[in-house]
């Protein structure tokens, strides 16, 4: 007999690490968040989360710090990426790769040296959490808000841009009415990227000795803590948020990708 | 002055130079273009034509010379100032717009009032029979579709000059055959100076008013297509436009032509002994019966074409396609004749390789660092070589380092060879010409200068080969 492989089969791996780490955790959080310590059915974790101001204030600390964050690592991934992708650069890939490099080394060692230098600065990295947040955070994701950026606009039909400036567009009308609303996919790429870890990833701050507490840190206190249940009803909540978060920037991105395709 | 507003548009030694490989693309490209004209620029890939466009647009600056628009020099000009628009090769109409923003992209930018741009994107979209896709999107045309509305997108800012790169290039044949027709009663209705870019021959004959042949950056000719077709004013225009015979012939009497081992009666009157080239259309070579043809020779391959028969016919060492509605078999003897309009003349340009090689130390010529064997005394009148010295007429020392020769080697007396090392220099094949029992050849050398070549056998282009120059076959004359 002949071993023959049909498409299903090739999906056992996956689908065996899809219940192992996906579906289990997930029924394991909620079924934690629903109960209480008896293992009773309770909504007394969901009315805590939204009746508890400390909860409610870190959630909107995290959404703020990480909208900063997301916004000035827009404001200089673009130029970066523009720059990088519409000039003829003798050795683009190289220049590129400076830019990407930090993603190669090692986590800890990036921070602990960003830590170093912030200190030499600062003196205290406690006077200024939330400035160090925002920069922790930017040195960390930046690459991934330039690299989908630097793809769009690199593959942007430069005849396109010969177009607008044959019609009449002076260069910046031509980016402003071609280039921009054309790079939008690679920017909302970019966002969805950097706004969600940034939310969730205390370990910057935690390596910072960041007094800023964010969602992530938040919930990681409740397990120490031994708090399961509550723990997982702030994992859950956040989730959901995500979730309706990606839903929204999906379609955006779908939008704005069919529109690319075109 | 009024002479000059008859031309729309006039480039004057129009050079354009590649700043990153020094690469010729365009040279001394003078040309005027009478309002309301459709011309074209045909040639091959890489012949300059589209850079040439590009410099009108504006997205190329030439290097040296002047683009005079109404008489003002608009050569340095960004595209955005400049009254033209460009229908581009693969339409680059905006994704993210719908029909009607992509149209008005040019109105708007004006600051037009809405109700006129609507108006005016109507009546465009009516010029091109695409009435009430304002708000379709691109992705959901065919490509004709596209390429109409590229047009419509240029035309609607009512420019001086229409420029069309390839605009058809992209389309399948029939509907390419419709656009032809369409674009030429488009042009004759709107009276807009079109200029075309096309590598397709047939395309420049079916439309312009004027075609400019162009090859390797420069113009080889310009003129109607009824003349660029009869009257081809060198080899490769004839070779380029439609099928050709191309053989070497002289000159044997007044009106007369001898080539293929046969002489004929011929319509131009060039000098009796001159060296030409003769051009023979397919269609104008009469199948007879042996005994009448002119010439004779054994049919060697016929292939049916749907209207008529391509036949080759070999005579001598000469090989002849012919088109007829006559079927002649394979190994059959046939005679040839041809009318004296069917024979093209072309008076065959200089072919001959020239150098100059300096003179060393020890008086032997050097060039490309290897040494020529030349006897200098008789380069110089008079001179002799006197114990390791050469002496003019005077008896006076001459100075090697001063001495230059020039050394001239005719086409038919280099050797090519696979192995680039194998000659004096070596070089690439660029242009290949069949004249008959031979090919000609040009080849490009590393200095990048440019060698004609004569050869039995066929070569590629883009072969790399080395050329052997026998030295007993060069000329030597003392460099001025």
């Amino acid at each position: 007999m002949k071993l023959q492989f049909s498409r299903k089969t090739l999906g056992i791996p996956y689908g065996i690490f899809l219940i192992l780490f996906v579906v289990a955790p997930l029924v394991v959080i909620v079924s934690y968040a629903f109960t209480n310590g008896t293992g009773r059915f309770t909504l007394s974790n969901l009315t805590g989360f939204f009746a508890d101001p400390n909860t409610l204030g870190t959630l909107l600390y995290s959404f703020v710090l990480a909208f900063v964050t997301t916004c000035v690592c827009l404001l200089i991934a673009y130029p970066v990426a523009y720059v990088l992708a519409r000039f003829h650069w003798k050795r683009r890939s190289v220049l590129l790769m400076i830019f990407i490099m930090p993603m190669w080394i090692n986590f800890t060692l990036r921070i602990t040296a960003l830590k170093e230098i912030l200190t030499l600065i600062e003196g205290n990295l406690a006077f200024h959490p939330f400035l160090n947040s925002v920069i922790g955070m930017t040195y960390d994701f930046l690459p991934f808000m330039i690299l989908p950026i630097y793809n769009t606009l690199e593959k942007l039909d430069g005849s396109l841009l010969e177009a607008a400036a044959d019609l009449g567009a002076d260069s910046v009308q031509a980016f402003l009415k071609v280039t921009l609303p054309l790079s939008v996919p690679g920017i909302v790429s970019g966002i969805s990227m950097v706004f969600l870890p940034a939310m969730t990833n205390y370990v910057v701050l935690d390596m910072l000795y960041n007094s800023t507490y964010i969602m992530g840190s938040l919930i990681g206190s409740y397990f120490s803590a031994y708090d399961w249940h509550g723990g997982s009803m702030i994992a859950l909540v956040l989730l959901v948020i995500i979730c309706l978060f990606t839903l929204l920037t999906g379609r955006d991105e779908e939008n704005a990708r069919g529109g690319a395709l075109l | 002055m009024q002479e000059t507003l008859q031309n729309i548009i006039e480039l004057k030694d129009i050079t354009r130079i590649f700043d990153d490989n020094g690469f010729v693309a365009v040279k001394d490209f003078n040309l005027e273009v009478k309002r309301g004209e459709f011309v074209t620029f045909l040639g091959p890939s890489g012949c300059g034509k589209t850079t040439t466009l590009r410099m009108i647009a504006g997205f190329d600056l030439p290097t040296k010379g002047q683009i005079l628009l109404d008489g003002k020099d608009i050569s340095q000009l960004p595209p955005n100032k400049r009254p033209i628009n460009t229908v581009f090769q693969r339409y680059a109409l905006f994704p993210h717009m719908n029909i009607f923003d992509n149209i008005a992209f040019g109105l708007k930018l004006k600051n037009l009032p809405k109700e006129e741009i609507v108006k005016k994107v109507k009546r465009v979209l009516e010029m091109v029979d695409l009435e009430g896709f304002e708000n379709r999107t691109v992705s959901t045309l065919s490509g004709g579709q596209q390429q109409r509305i590229a047009i419509a997108r240029a035309l609607v800012n009512e420019p001086k000059i229409l420029l069309l790169d390839e605009p058809l290039g992209a389309l399948d044949l029939k509907m390419r055959k419709e656009m032809q027709l369409e674009l030429k009663s488009m042009h004759d209705r709107l009276g807009i100076t079109f200029i075309y870019v096309t590598h397709d021959q047939e395309e420049a004959l079916t439309m312009s008013d004027k075609i400019v042949v162009m090859n390797e950056g420069t113009i080889q000719q310009i003129g109607t297509p009824e003349d660029i077709y009869n009257e081809p004013s060198n080899a490769f225009v004839a070779d380029f436009i439609g099928e050709s015979n191309i053989f070497k012939g002289i000159m044997t009497g007044k009106l007369k032509v001898r080539f293929c081992g046969g002489e004929f009666e011929c319509m131009d009157d060039v000098e009796e002994g001159t060296h030409v080239d003769v051009v023979v259309r397919p269609e104008d070579v009469i199948l007879t019966a042996p005994e009448k043809g002119t010439i004779t020779g054994v049919v060697t391959g016929v292939i049916f074409k749907g209207i008529h028969y391509e036949i080759t016919v070999e005579s001598g060492k000469n090989e002849m396609v012919i088109q007829s509605t006559r079927t002649p078999k394979i190994g059959e003897q046939v005679g040839l004749c041809l009318d004296p309009d069917g024979i093209h003349i072309m008076i065959a340009e200089d072919h001959t390789t020239r150098f100059t090689a300096s003179v060393t130390a020890d008086y032997q010529l050097e060039f490309n660092e290897e040494i020529l064997h030349c006897d200098l005394t008789k380069v110089i009148p008079g001179s002799v070589m006197k114990d390791g010295v050469l002496k003019d007429a005077n008896g006076e020392v001459i100075d090697p380092s001063l001495l230059k020769v020039d050394v001239a080697i005719e086409p038919g007396d280099i050797e090519m060879s696979d192995d680039a090392e194998a000659g004096l220099t070596s070089g690439k094949i660029t242009n290949l010409i069949y004249k008959g029992d031979h090919y000609s050849y040009v080849v490009r050398t590393d200095s990048g200068n440019d060698l004609i070549v004569d050869d039995e056998y066929l070569w590629n282009m883009d072969d790399r080969v080395g050329l052997i120059l026998p030295e007993e076959k060069m000329t030597f004359t003392l460099h001025k």
